[in-house]
């Protein structure tokens, strides 16, 4: 079981708090898809993402970043049993949507990005620590079920 | 592979950061030594805590050399020559390190510059931070 100090518990929280997952949401997903664009790969049915532009303002990415996100706040709401409460979700990448789990890896990292961005100097060296034990714990759970 | 734009934007965006190369240099450091201390066991003969000196004047030096390099990235392995040397006879620094670095340098660059580290400039920025690396390990084995 991944033990969380109350000060980590304290930072995601806050960091998960201060988020507006409508925009921060799209912003990472697009982020991914135009800094390691095989991941497109998974997104073939969505329409165009021929640019980062059409990436950009393409809507069905937008609603899916959201969706994401959402599922993400379920991990900080049970950080405590955070592999069983992906259980199902990892069945469904691996089983149906048969994505390769280095991808969460990389969606991750572009979404630490867009919170660094946003953070500016506020995301120190310690929160980053936090912020990214809790994504590690999250790329795990999701990669958990494969087999 | 880096196209002509993103050449040109790397260029631009580290002329720009070379005033402040102390600044970004040491923050990229710092997160590196705190969330990955196992990079820590390079520098034992230095102080490398927070606001210290040595971790400013060797932040500097290391993006420096990034800067000097984008400056012409068509030229990347002449320019690094001597600095391959180094690493590879002398430093001898385990290159898993190097993607450690740049992702502590993304991140320290996020910081900085806020809504300007575009996806585009992100994207352009990793594949350049990986060349580099690449380049740096050349003369290892």
């Amino acid at each position: 079981m991944v033990e969380w100090t109350e000060q980590e518990r304290g930072i995601i929280n806050s960091i998960m708090g201060s988020l507006d997952y409508d925009d921060v949401g799209p912003k990472a997903l697009t982020r991914c898809l135009i800094v390691y664009p095989w991941t497109q790969r998974y997104f073939v049915a969505f329409g165009n993402l021929y640019n980062a532009e059409a990436i950009k303002t393409n809507p069905n990415i937008a609603a899916h970043g959201i969706k994401i996100l959402h599922g993400l706040d379920r991990a900080m709401k049970n950080m405590d049993d955070i592999k069983a409460t992906y259980a199902e979700l990892s069945v469904l990448h691996s089983e149906k949507l048969h994505v390769d789990p280095d991808n969460f890896r990389l969606l991750a990292d572009c979404l630490t990005i867009v919170i660094a961005a946003k953070m500016g100097n506020a995301f120190t060296p310690d929160i980053q620590g936090a912020w990214q034990k809790f994504l590690a714990v999250v790329v795990s759970a999701l990669g958990r079920q494969y087999h | 592979m880096l196209s002509e734009k993103e050449r040109k934007l790397l260029a631009e965006t580290w002329d720009t950061l070379t005033p402040v190369a102390e600044y970004i240099g040491s923050d990229a450091l710092l997160r590196m030594f705190t969330n990955f201390p196992g990079s820590k066991t390079y520098f034992s003969h230095l102080n490398i805590s927070a606001g210290s000196p040595h971790l400013f004047s060797h932040g500097k030096k290391i993006v420096l050399a990034i800067a000097e390099g984008a400056r012409d990235i068509s030229q990347l392995t002449i320019t690094l020559a001597p600095l391959q040397t180094y690493h590879a006879y002398v430093l001898r620094i385990d290159p898993s390190n190097f993607k450690l670095f740049s992702h502590c340098m993304l991140i320290s660059l996020a910081c900085h510059m806020g809504e300007d580290f575009t996806p585009v400039l992100h994207a352009a920025m990793d594949k350049y931070l990986s060349a580099f690396a690449a380049v740096l390990a050349e003369k290892y084995r």
